[in-house]
Parts: C-alpha cells; sequence; structure tokens
C-alpha cells in the first residue's frame, strides 16, 4: 500500500508496481440480491444470484474486458470490486489486501485507489453544480488539495483531458456528449487511481466521439499505467482496447483468456454465437458468416437453469450438460496451451505480439464440450444456420 | 413507380434558440420490398426526416414533398393521414416499453389497433387474430402470452411484440426507428433475423434508422447517409462500404475499431457535429474535414452523381472519381485537395491537423495544442489522416 501520493499530474515515470504482478485478484466472488415477499416484515423468498462464484485477475497497467448481455452480472461485479456494494462471499483482493466488506473507515485509503466511469455522461454530473466543482470533488472529499492548489490540479487534469481549463466555472449543460464523458474520465482521474473501471463508457456517445475517448482512455492508460476494468457490450469495442476477456453468462463465467485467443479461436458456444450475433460493419462479412441465432432470452438469475447455465440456449447441449455444471478449466488443443508467438492460430493480430507478462493470462472455458480450437465463429461445428 | 418518393423535404422547428434546421432539402425513394438504411449521428435529422412522413412533427415548419403510392403526404389533413398511419405506413420505435400502454394486455393492445381500423372485426376475431400475430413473430405460447401486460415481457420479446403490431394492417412500408439499439447483442441478431424474414414473406418495403453501420451491413439494400439535416452521401449498401466518397462517411468507417486494426490507435472524427442553429457556412462537415479546401467554406455542395448513372451520389466537391480508401483515390483526394486549398481553408486544415489526435503527435504528449483557435470552438481533439 504506498501512502500518500501526489495528486496533482506527477512525472509519467511514476507507474505503481503490485507485488507478484497482480493489482486485483477476485476469488469465488458472490453477490446475491434478497428478493422479499409482501408487506412491511416480509422475509427473503428468493435470491437473485447476480454474482455466482467469480474468479479473475488483473495485472498493473492491463485492461480486462467485461463482456456479457444484460443482467449477466457484470456491472454488479464491477460494483462489487469498488465496494460500493457488500458483497455475499467471497474475497477481493486489491494490492495484497482483501478489501471486500471492509468497515467504512478501512476502506477509505482504498477508495482513492479505486475510481468508476459511468456510463451516462448526463445522469452522473451533478447539473446544478460546476466543472471545476465537480473534477474537484475528489480532492475535497479526500482532502489532498485546497485553494488555488485544487484549482490548478483541476485545470491541468481539464487539459490533459482535451477539454480548456477556462471552462473551469461552465455547466455540465454547456458541453456536449462527448465532452462531458471527458469530464467523466478527468473526475475518475483525479486522485491518480491505480484502477479505473469503466462501465459502457462509449455506449452513449456517437460512433464518431467514441473513437475520440477511446484513445484517449488509451493515452492516459499509458502514462500513468493505471488498469482497467473494461465493460462494454460492443465487442469490437471490447476487443480493441483489452489485454484479457471474461464473458460472463448469468452471473459466472463463461469463458476467460486473452484477447486474441477468446475472439479468434473462442472454446465457449455461448462465446461463439456473440462473437457471430456482433455486427460488423462490413457487407461482405456479413453475408458470409453464419449467424448463430439463440433462441430464447436470458433466464432468470432468481431460478438459474441446472447443469450448465447455459444449456437451455446451446446449440450443441447434451444430456450431461443439464446435469452436471462444467469447471473452467484450460482445454486440451487450445492454442494457449502450446507455444504462443508465431502461432497461426493469430495472424496479423499485433496485440497478440506484445508482451503479456511471464506467462500471460491462460485461456479458460467453463463447457463440456469445448468447440474446436481455432475454428471461427461462422465455421464452428455448431448447428442452427440461418 | 417508386413506393415513396421524398423530393427536397425541409423540416424546421422555431425555438428561443433560433430556427433549427433539422432537416435541409433531403429526397430518396424507396421501391417495394427494398430496405432503405438511413445512417447518422444523433441530431442528423434521420428520425425528423421520417416521422415528418407521417404527420409526427408536431410545431415543424415543412415543405417538400412525399409522395406515397400516388398520394403527396406533405400538408395532407390529419383525418385523412390517419388512413396511412399504421394501415400503409407502420413504424416501430427503438423503446417498445415506453410505446406500449402498461395497463393494457399485449394481446388487448394488439386487437384494439385492428378494430380501431376495421370497425366491423368483432372482439373475438380480433383476439385471436393478435394471438396469431404473437405466434408469426415467435413469441412462445402466444394464446397465454397475449393476456400478460409489457412489464411481463423482456426486452426482446417487446420488439417482438412491436413488430407484431406493425404488421398487423400489412402495411406497404414500414419504418424501424433504431429497432434493437435497446438490446443485446443476441438478441439484435434475432430481431433483425425476424425483420428481414417478415419482409421477405410479405414483400414490404422497410426503412430503418441507425446510427449502427452494423445493423446497415447486415440489412441494407441502398443506404442515406445523414449528417446535419443533409442526406451527405446515397448509394447501394457495397458502395457505401467499400467505395465511399464523401469524407464523411469515409472518416465514420475508419473510426469504428475493427479487428485487423485491434491495439492500434483508432482514427477518430475531429469535433463534433455542428449545432442545427448555427450551421457552419459551406459544407457543414467542413470544420472536421481533413479534405477542407476554399469552395467548401462558401458553397454548400448539392448531391452530385458519382458513379452508377445517378445511384450514387455525394454531397462532396471533390471529384467524382474519389471513390473508395485506396491509394489511388487518395492521390487524387490530395491532389485536389492541394490545389483548391488557400489562404483560409489552409487555416482550417492546420487546424484540424493541430488537434491533439492527430497521427503524428505522440500519445505521451500531454496537452499538446489544447484547443484549435478560431477555425471550430469547442474542437474535441481528433483527426483522421
Amino acid at each position: 500500500m504506498t501512502g500518500v501520493r501526489p495528486t496533482a499530474m506527477p512525472a509519467p515515470d511514476d507507474v505503481p508496481e503490485a507485488p507478484g504482478g497482480e493489482l486485483v485478484r477476485v476469488e469465488n466472488l458472490v453477490k446475491y440480491f434478497p428478493v422479499r415477499g409482501a408487506g412491511l416484515f416480509a422475509h427473503t423468498v428468493a435470491e437473485v444470484r447476480a454474482v455466482d462464484g467469480v474468479t479473475l485477475t488483473l495485472r498493473p497497467g492491463q485492461t480486462l474486458g467485461l463482456v456479457g448481455e444484460t443482467g449477466c452480472g457484470k456491472s454488479t461485479l464491477a460494483r462489487c470490486i469498488a465496494g460500493l456494494i457488500p458483497v455475499t462471499a467471497g474475497r477481493v483482493i486489491f494490492d495484497g489486501r482483501d478489501i471486500a466488506n471492509l468497515p467504512r473507515r478501512a476502506m477509505r485509503p482504498f477508495r482513492r485507489e479505486i475510481q468508476m466511469i459511468f456510463q451516462d455522461p448526463y445522469g452522473s454530473l451533478n447539473p446544478r453544480r460546476r466543472v471545476g466543482a465537480i473534477i474537484g470533488e475528489p480532492f475535497t472529499v479526500h482532502k489532498t488539495a485546497t485553494g488555488a492548489q485544487r484549482k490548478r490540479a483541476v485545470q491541468d487534469l481539464m487539459d490533459r483531458v482535451g477539454l480548456n481549463p477556462e471552462h473551469y466555472n461552465r455547466f455540465p449543460s454547456e458541453f456536449s456528449g462527448g465532452q462531458r464523458q471527458r469530464i467523466g474520465v478527468a473526475r475518475a482521474l483525479a486522485l491518480r487511481p491505480r484502477l479505473i473501471i469503466c462501465d459502457e463508457p462509449v455506449s452513449a456517445l456517437d460512433v464518431s466521439i467514441q473513437a475520440q475517448i477511446l484513445n484517449l482512455l488509451a493515452d492516459l492508460q499509458q502514462e500513468f499505467g493505471m488498469s482497467y476494468l473494461f465493460i462494454a457490450h460492443d465487442l469490437e469495442v471490447v476487443r480493441h482496447v483489452s489485454d484479457q476477456v471474461l464473458v460472463m453468462y448469468l452471473g459466472r463465467v463463461a469463458e476467460t483468456g486473452a484477447a486474441g485467443q477468446v475472439f479468434d479461436s473462442p472454446r465457449h458456444p455461448y462465446t461463439a454465437a456473440l462473437l457471430s450475433a456482433a455486427p460488423a460493419a462490413d457487407p461482405d462479412a456479413a453475408a458470409a458468416r453464419q449467424r448463430i441465432i439463440l433462441t430464447g432470452d436470458v433466464p432468470s438469475p432468481i431460478d438459474p437453469p441446472s447443469g450448465c447455465r447455459f444449456h437451455p440456449r446451446c446449440p450443441i447441449a447434451a444430456e450431461r450438460c443439464s446435469q452436471e455444471e462444467p469447471a473452467l478449466e484450460a482445454k486440451p488443443g487450445d492454442p494457449a496451451l502450446e507455444a504462443k508467438p508465431g502461432n497461426p492460430a493469430h495472424p496479423a493480430d499485433p496485440a497478440a505480439a506484445e508482451p503479456r507478462g511471464p506467462e500471460g493470462p491462460a485461456h479458460l472455458t467453463a463447457c463440456h464440450f469445448p468447440l474446436r480450437a481455432g475454428a471461427l465463429p461462422g465455421q464452428a461445428e455448431v448447428r442452427e444456420p440461418r | 413507380m417508386s413506393l415513396l418518393e421524398v423530393s427536397d423535404l425541409w423540416v424546421s422547428f422555431p425555438t428561443a434558440d433560433g430556427l433549427v434546421q433539422a432537416v435541409r432539402g433531403v429526397s430518396f425513394s424507396i421501391e417495394p420490398g427494398q430496405t432503405l438504411g438511413i445512417v447518422g449521428e444523433s441530431g442528423s435529422g434521420k428520425t425528423v426526416l421520417t416521422q415528418t412522413l407521417l404527420g409526427l412533427t408536431l410545431g415543424g415548419e415543412v415543405s417538400g414533398r412525399a409522395v406515397f403510392d400516388g398520394t403527396n403526404l406533405i400538408g395532407l389533413p390529419d383525418a385523412q393521414l390517419r388512413r396511412f398511419r399504421g394501415a400503409q405506413i407502420a413504424v416501430i420505435f427503438q423503446d417498445p416499453l415506453t410505446s406500449l400502454h402498461p395497463l393494457f394486455r399485449v394481446g388487448w393492445q394488439i386487437a384494439e389497433m385492428l378494430r380501431a381500423h376495421d370497425r366491423s372485426l368483432s372482439r373475438a376475431r380480433a383476439a385471436d387474430r393478435a394471438v396469431e400475430l404473437l405466434d408469426r413473430v415467435g413469441i412462445p405460447r402466444a394464446r397465454q402470452r397475449a393476456r400478460d401486460y409489457p412489464h411481463q415481457f423482456s426486452g426482446g420479446m417487446r420488439q417482438r411484440v412491436m413488430i407484431a403490431m406493425a404488421l398487423s394492417l400489412q402495411p406497404k412500408l414500414i419504418i424501424a426507428d433504431e429497432p434493437t439499439t435497446a438490446l443485446d447483442a443476441t438478441v439484435q441478431a434475432q430481431i433483425l433475423d425476424l425483420l428481414q424474414r417478415l419482409q421477405a414473406e410479405s414483400g414490404t418495403a422497410l426503412i430503418v434508422i441507425t446510427h449502427d453501420l452494423g445493423v446497415i451491413a447486415d440489412i441494407a439494400d441502398d443506404v442515406l447517409v445523414m449528417y446535419a439535416g443533409r442526406a451527405v452521401e446515397v448509394a447501394g449498401k457495397r458502395d457505401i462500404f467499400y467505395r465511399p466518397h464523401h469524407p464523411y462517411t469515409k472518416a465514420l468507417l475508419e473510426s469504428r475499431p475493427n479487428s485487423s486494426a485491434a491495439g492500434r490507435r483508432l482514427r477518430p472524427i475531429t469535433g463534433q457535429p455542428p449545432s442545427l442553429v448555427r450551421l457552419p457556412p459551406g459544407c457543414p462537415f467542413h470544420p472536421r474535414c481533413q479534405y477542407v479546401m476554399d469552395r467548401c467554406l462558401a458553397e454548400e455542395p448539392p448531391l452530385l452523381t458519382v458513379a452508377n448513372g445517378g445511384a450514387h451520389g455525394s454531397a462532396c466537391w471533390l471529384p467524382g472519381a474519389a471513390t473508395g480508401v485506396g491509394g489511388e483515390a487518395e492521390d487524387m483526394r490530395g491532389r485536389t485537395v492541394t490545389a483548391g486549398r488557400t489562404g483560409k481553408a489552409a487555416r482550417v486544415a492546420a487546424a484540424i491537423a493541430d488537434s491533439p489526435e492527430a497521427p503524428g503527435a505522440a500519445p505521451e504528449a500531454p496537452g499538446a495544442a489544447p484547443e484549435a483557435p478560431g477555425a471550430a470552438p469547442e474542437t474535441e481533439e481528433g483527426v483522421t489522416a
């Protein structure tokens, strides 16, 4: 745990190094929300299993992309890691300390290390406060800068995220959506956190503005070396920003691994279906691919299906899938288990050539009948073309 | 004859801030059974354009013509427009939860709509027909589900209900306004699939409004790209994606992350869309355009034919042959721009190139060139080059 850290713009070489090469380790995290019956003193009649045993690790300076459909628990997981809601069970180890369910006072030093950027740049900024006050609020809360020092720090931040520092006294309504998201980024950056949780940071923005914000986030990561937990439903965006990817389905991890591996050779049928359903801005590719159209909707997390939670919608489900829950493990025939650089399974992927730490994230899949490695979603041995 | 032929449609709204010019002289046509995709960012006028056809833009000043099946819809009295709404032209909105009445059963709402257009239909027959329609759009156990309320349906199922309602009177044209924006990827695939299947069965024409180029690539035949109330490029789908002419279309395609460029820097469009109250002079895209020339600052280009005998049009002063993203087209653009850029345009171009997102600027240089002075106030960073 580093002690007091500078709050103004420090030198770029001040990149925190976590012991053991891990910034965050989440172990078997469980979060159930109670469903209460009618009446004043109603007791719990059921539980929404929003997150049901998730394990993940995030290294310093890396980006973990969290993918999944509405209701899969990705935002709940992010809020548990940020300590915004208490967890039901499991551990959240941040920089070597378990911060799950810490008392308020003990949690306080960690709050400045973990910041969030929200989806809605309208709802997440107080419309009655000036931009300078919004961005400067973290300094006040954590009593790290006041008066002229605070103003200078805020203006430095505004300059850094591409806002005009002279607009210090304006209200959020005077800014466009993209600029408001920059305000949100500046606020998250204020205390130089080591982890920023980005919950759908570009989903509400126009296409031409999305790229501006994604580039800004990439630049800031390069400069300050913080880690991102990046939630988005746009798979192209996740692929672009992520070093590792975690695919969630109904509160559980379906598949995880390096972004290139998961996207180029998905092993879980759900990942393959998600990838094949993602719209590609290329008419020939759209016409050529075989879309795996999943039937039905995501089941209720109050009463998740037995065995593999994906089995009622899975095109290749067998008897065993409804009885036995598959473990999240490395599957034979995975390119990740063999030599990685120059592997033909990831051609022309510059991200694959990047250093990923000593061993790189393992490619794990929770499925009894994983897809053939290297098979692209369109060619996967999955029935049901259109 | 086209099913719908819109020519020179203008829509503006007088507001306290001034006249909002939402749609400025848009023309397009659509044939039976065809799918037209309208792409644009928020505020580009794509929704106003289609709502005007149905007389849904209250308080707007409308001029131009929109001939549907022989009748000009613009200026038609409300009583006569009612015969077209729903019956001939149906609309599917983005958010099915706010489009359905929360206090009435779903089946009842569909039956009510049927009976509103056909008084001779009995309640029982209308209810049966509603169940048939729900079944047709793939809602399981349609007879029981017809008795449920909208909140008991998931987002995808609600959108199916909306599609069932749109289909109920066998319209000749369906306008789908961001039909899948609120849905997850796997559900979006289901809904797009359903729309295409139903369209093939019934031969209905379809207008899909979206900001998502992926949806367009999937479903459209022809594409209309809108920017600041203008149709800036009109072409067949393949031309739009592989041989774009207008710099905005090209920049839009290039700004998307794609797998072949994973890990590299994105190429965003500089700045942000203009205010529809105070449009820049000349071409509305010029403050963000890397190919800006002197002429672009003074004259607004009309939709000029680029290729295919008028089927591919672009509102840009660049030569018609400069289509596509290849080196040859880029050379031609470069030569034209060098010849056509002096004085003021050169300053605008320099301001765009000087923004912090310019390709030459090192990403670790913090806060370089905070704002491009003069040229485009409130400029966001970023340039495509």
